[in-house]
């Protein structure tokens, strides 16, 4: 019984035979998604396999069709507002308010997520050290750069500190060096908490990530650990082109 | 929650010079107004004296005032609610909203307490020119709490209809030529029946304005008003759920 309530304890996102249609097209079929505390877990799939989806579905903007999530062990659909506060979300839009400054834009996103208003100045800080936004704080979000709004909506996403992180391409249009520190950023926040991390970047998930999933078709196709994969020996790129190419030969008849 | 959101809308209103240039052009507007029916009493009030029970200066000054003030928010509506929720639709931040632990019911009525707060002082605008008055005369408070009351309402029924037709569309202009629409359509009813006792006329938002601005409170006005109200937020924070369980 211990052993039960631990590991429900352990276990951030449970989602089960979770299906989502649009207008009786199904998107994402049956698909079952978990994570446990302290897991960094890459969610791939060629373009339109339903990963967005998926994750608007995770975070309470979509309803799914049927199926049920469960996050840090309570009901998205019965207890939303319970729920959500255990959830920070990147969207592959950063949903930035261009008007605002970074601070006050921050410290909403704060209020929003039940932060204790007196906790809401440390937890302001330590995000935009943890993010590197702390010399712009004063900054209007529309006078940043790509890669700056980019930090400032991971630190959105992480301001509440939330159990169960889930960032949509967060690395899209960074360069190298951006990319890079938010990868180690994101490795950071996985040793406390869960993330999932949606990406087309290979490498990223390789360096990154404990546990890979791959979807294709709105069809959970591949799940294991990187360690897993290291032991028999396949690289996660011959898994990737292998599972998702019959699509591309499908599409040219 | 609701007062987080409210803030939140009043801040991003007045980060934007529309709002400040709105109070500016509708102070200059009920200004002229009010200078205007003030000279027009100066000249009657040798009239006015020989007359057994004249009207005073709330009459001859505030009602006409606020009668203004009402085609004014009229005109005002669309442009402020336009952005309220097509806006978040259009810079993708409507997702901030909705993952954050609130409800579609807490986003829709903090939206509108922002927006409420924001005709508020337009409505002080027109109070402030009226007490004015008093600098040189007597006010029937009466009156002028009655046409504070029908303003207040009436900008609430407009700011539930112009927040239901924002969460239509995606594009403000669109949420803002639809607004416009439709409250001119209900002005029209109040133009186009001449028949005192026909139904139209009791649809018609100005008309039951009409009686709070001559110093009636009557419960079908303010019933009226706020079944107007309450029906179109309702309607809003439904159409956000249903768009969160169609997709």
């Amino acid at each position: 019984m211990l052993l039960m309530t631990d590991n429900i304890l352990m276990q951030t996102i449970s989602a089960r035979n979770l299906s989502r249609d649009f207008d009786s097209h199904p998107v994402v079929k049956k698909i079952n998604l978990e994570l446990k505390h302290g897991e960094v877990l890459g969610f791939l799939g060629p373009n339109g396999a339903g990963k967005t989806t998926t994750m608007r579905m995770l975070t309470g903007n979509l309803a799914p069709s049927s199926g049920s999530v469960e996050i840090c062990g309570i009901d998205l659909l019965d207890k939303p507002s319970d729920a959500k506060t255990h959830i920070g979300y990147l969207p592959e839009t950063p949903p930035l308010y261009q008007e605002l400054t970074v601070n006050e834009y921050l410290r909403l996103a704060a209020k929003l997520h039940r932060v204790n208003s007196i906790k809401i100045c440390s937890a302001l800080d330590e995000v935009k050290l943890q993010c590197g936004l702390k010399d712009i704080g004063n900054s209007l979000i529309s006078s940043l750069s790509k890669g700056y709004q980019q930090r400032v909506g991971i630190a959105q996403a992480i301001i509440h500190d939330p159990d169960v992180i889930i960032l949509d391409e967060p690395t899209v249009g960074l360069d190298p060096n951006q990319m890079r520190e938010i990868l180690s950023l994101i490795r950071s926040l996985g040793t406390k908490r869960s993330v999932i991390l949606s990406t087309h970047i290979l490498s990223e998930v390789t360096n990154v990530c404990d546990r890979v999933q791959i979807m294709h078709q709105g069809q959970m196709v591949f799940n294991d650990s990187l360690s897993g994969l290291q032991e028999k020996e396949i690289s996660l790129d011959e898994v990737f082109s292998q599972l998702t190419m019959d699509n591309k030969s499908s599409e040219k008849k | 929650m609701i007062l987080t959101i409210a803030h939140k809308e009043l801040k991003s209103l007045f980060i934007s010079p529309l709002a400040w240039i709105l109070l500016a052009l509708i102070q200059l507007v009920l200004a002229w107004i009010f200078l205007g029916h003030l000279d027009a009493f100066l000249k009657m009030q040798p009239q006015l004296i020989q007359l057994a029970n004249p009207p005073g200066l709330t009459e001859i000054i505030t009602t006409p005032l606020f009668a203004t003030t009402a085609m004014v928010l009229l005109m005002v509506t669309p442009l402020i609610t336009m952005r309220l929720i097509a806006e978040e639709r259009h810079n993708q931040t409507m997702t901030f909203l909705i993952s954050a632990p609130i409800s579609m019911a807490d986003i829709v009525i903090g939206k509108f307490l922002g927006i409420m707060i924001f005709f508020s002082a337009i409505i002080a605008l027109a109070i402030t020119l009226s007490i004015s008055l008093l600098a040189g005369g007597t006010l029937d408070f009466g009156l002028l709490l009655s046409n504070v009351i029908g303003l207040f309402l009436m900008a609430a029924c407009f700011a539930s209809l112009g927040l239901y037709i924002s969460c239509l569309t995606t594009q403000p202009a669109i949420a803002a030529a639809g607004t416009l629409g439709a409250l001119l359509s209900l002005w029209a009813f109040d133009i186009t029946t001449n028949d005192v006792n026909s139904i139209a006329q009791d649809f018609s938002i100005l008309k039951h304005y009409e009686n709070f601005n001559r110093g009636i409170i009557d419960t079908f006005d303010l019933l009226y008003f706020v079944l107007f109200a309450l029906t179109f937020l309702v309607l809003s924070i439904r159409r956000l759920e249903e768009e969160r369980l169609r997709g």
